[in-house]
């Protein structure tokens, strides 16, 4: 007889662990690591270049940097971990890892440390970058942007794992890219909304709230209540609905 | 000696897929399922494709919520389980449920970092053959290299209880045998062993308790021996012996209604001219004359003539056609 009862590692490293078993991925796929890190590079030299291309105004590198950092987070909690998420639940993977003892929690919880991980490799490389691009960020607006980023994290990752667990992997990856570009040239994460009627409607998507907290934090070292709040009832709604709708297989 | 303690319990057992307001309506995939098993014995679940096997081990594994019944796996509800329960279980499922991009050592050291006291990872990698693609990511993995990463999977944690749906499917015979040389390990460890196959020649070789499952209910269970001695009749004292002969001619409705034993065409024969048919229960010399006097009297002279034990397969058989 198997005498001595088996034991699950502490509740803590157990979702270190898949955090940084989760991050080591990302890390190691070239496709994600293409939408986290690169592309949002590309918008951002890009995006502060376009006086090259266009004679209408710019918005200044001080405008532009926020909202990269903005479409970064998006980038890694809601394309990179829908998409991962997705075929994870094809393959069943999700299913074997929720009968560990890491359960469904823990894996939420080790995936949610893992976007934050990857979160903070973006916002140090997208940060420098702008930085030598002429980003002359005050000190006061770093407790706003690590909070706007933090909950743009939480909320972005509930979204994708929203999407992951309801359709079809390959419906997550068309749906997850196609939304992520959207949100970011249209839905105002990474320039402003235009203040008119279609502007002010958009004001409600949850990347044009990311975007605001991150840019008011910047530009003014203050913390913008409204599209806080926006992103936090995204948040909530996201978590219902997946708690609601999401299987695992 | 007293029985081992039970591991495994699902009684009365029912799962609905579907609404009464779709289209599709209700579609009931277990219909008051009961079974147990034990800890130290290997219970085999049998039965053809959509028989509910797979969905009864989901629900056992608490990955589903049974629609009715009782469920109780090592004293508790899986479906509610937490990391405890989960430290104790191990669950191979069908198709591996791995994730492709990650090489087997990655994802098994970290599973292992899950548990307080893991299978010594080298161990479990000699018993099972994988030194060589340990370093290869899942994706590129043969079907077998795949399904022996599951079994190292679902037993790092040293389970107390193991769940494996269909274990050596893909393997080849090499390979096999080495799942079945661990499976037989773990029973001697005490651990509870419950596996689904479609290979009947290997539940009868390691099952202790086997459930033949039909559209969602069990519909024969025991030992390998109460199964071999029981037919559909239920009768205790069953033949456990065929004879088998091929006939050079087609045999007549008149033929096989006259033969003084049950015979019927051998699975996968037809009535041709050299078909192999099957005698239930020559069991005895009188039988064995009998037989031979329907020969004459029918002016058969058959071609080959064997002996044949029942096995679990006929079993199968038996239950699946009846």
């Amino acid at each position: 007889m198997t005498a001595v009862p088996r034991l699950p590692a502490p509740a803590g490293r157990r979702i270190l662990a898949h955090g940084l078993y989760e991050t080591r991925n990302v890390l190691r796929n070239g496709e994600q690591l293409l939408v986290s890190l690169v592309l949002p590079l590309l918008v951002l030299f890009g995006a502060s270049r376009l006086e090259l291309i266009t004679s209408a105004d710019v918005p200044s590198i001080d405008v532009i940097t926020p909202g990269v950092l903005a479409l970064a987070v998006m980038a890694s909690a809601f394309t990179g971990q829908g998409i991962a998420t997705g075929f994870e639940r094809q393959y069943g993977a999700l299913a074997y890892l929720s009968t560990t003892p890491l359960g469904p929690v823990g894996l939420i919880a080790g995936k949610v440390c893992a976007v934050m991980c990857v979160v903070a490799i973006q916002a140090a490389v997208l940060g420098t970058a702008a930085v030598v691009m002429g980003w002359t960020p005050d000190a006061a607006a770093l407790p706003g942007l690590l909070l706007g980023m933090f909950l743009g994290a939480c909320v972005f990752t509930a979204l994708g794992l929203l999407l992951a667990g309801t359709v079809r992997a390959e419906a997550t990856l068309a749906l997850s890219n196609v939304l992520w570009v959207l949100m970011g040239a249209a839905g105002g994460a990474v320039f402003p909304l235009p203040e008119n009627l279609a502007g002010t409607i958009l004001q409600i998507l949850p990347s044009a709230a990311l975007g605001e907290v991150l840019r008011n934090a910047s530009l003014d070292g203050a913390v913008a209540l409204q599209p806080l709040l926006i992103l936090t009832v995204w948040g909530v709604l996201a978590l219902l609905a997946a708690k609601r709708w999401f299987t695992w297989t | 000696m007293s029985s081992p303690p039970v591991s495994l319990s699902l009684r009365g057992v029912r799962y609905t897929l579907g609404s009464a307001r779709t289209s599709g309506g209700l579609r009931e995939i277990l219909r008051g399922l009961d079974l147990s098993a034990r800890a130290g014995e290997v219970t085999v679940l049998l039965g053809p494709n959509g028989a509910g096997k797979t969905t009864a081990l989901r629900i056992a594994q608490g990955l589903l919520r049974p629609s009715q019944g009782q469920v109780t796996l090592l004293e508790q509800d899986p479906f509610r389980a937490g990391a405890e329960l989960r430290a104790r279980v191990g669950v191979m499922l069908q198709d591996g449920g791995l994730p492709q991009s990650v090489p087997p050592h990655v994802l098994l050291k970290h599973v292992s970092r899950l548990h307080r006291d893991p299978w010594p990872l080298e161990d479990l990698i000699e018993r099972l053959d994988m030194a060589d693609f340990l370093h290869t990511s899942i994706r590129r993995l043969s079907g077998g290299q795949r399904q022996r990463v599951a079994l190292a999977a679902s037993l790092i944690g040293q389970p107390e209880i193991v769940f494996l749906d269909e274990p050596s499917a893909g393997l080849d015979p090499q390979s096999r045998q080495t799942v079945f040389d661990l499976i037989g390990h773990l029973r001697r460890q005490g651990t509870g062993i419950i596996l689904t196959t479609h290979l009947l020649e290997e539940a009868q070789r390691l099952a202790d308790v086997v459930y033949i499952m039909r559209a969602g209910v069990v519909v024969r269970s025991g030992s390998v021996g109460e199964l071999l001695d029981t037919q559909e009749t239920g009768k205790d004292d069953a033949p456990r012996r065929h004879m088998l002969f091929a006939s050079p001619r087609t045999l007549t409705r008149a033929d096989t209604e006259s033969a003084p034993l049950s015979i019927a065409l051998e699975r996968g024969h037809h009535n041709v001219p050299g078909a192999t048919w099957r005698v239930s229960g020559v069991d005895t010399p009188a039988e064995l004359r009998a037989l031979a006097a329907w020969w004459e009297d029918i002016a058969l002279m058959p071609g080959e003539i064997s002996f044949e034990s029942k096995t679990l397969e006929d079993v199968f058989w038996e239950v699946s056609t009846s």
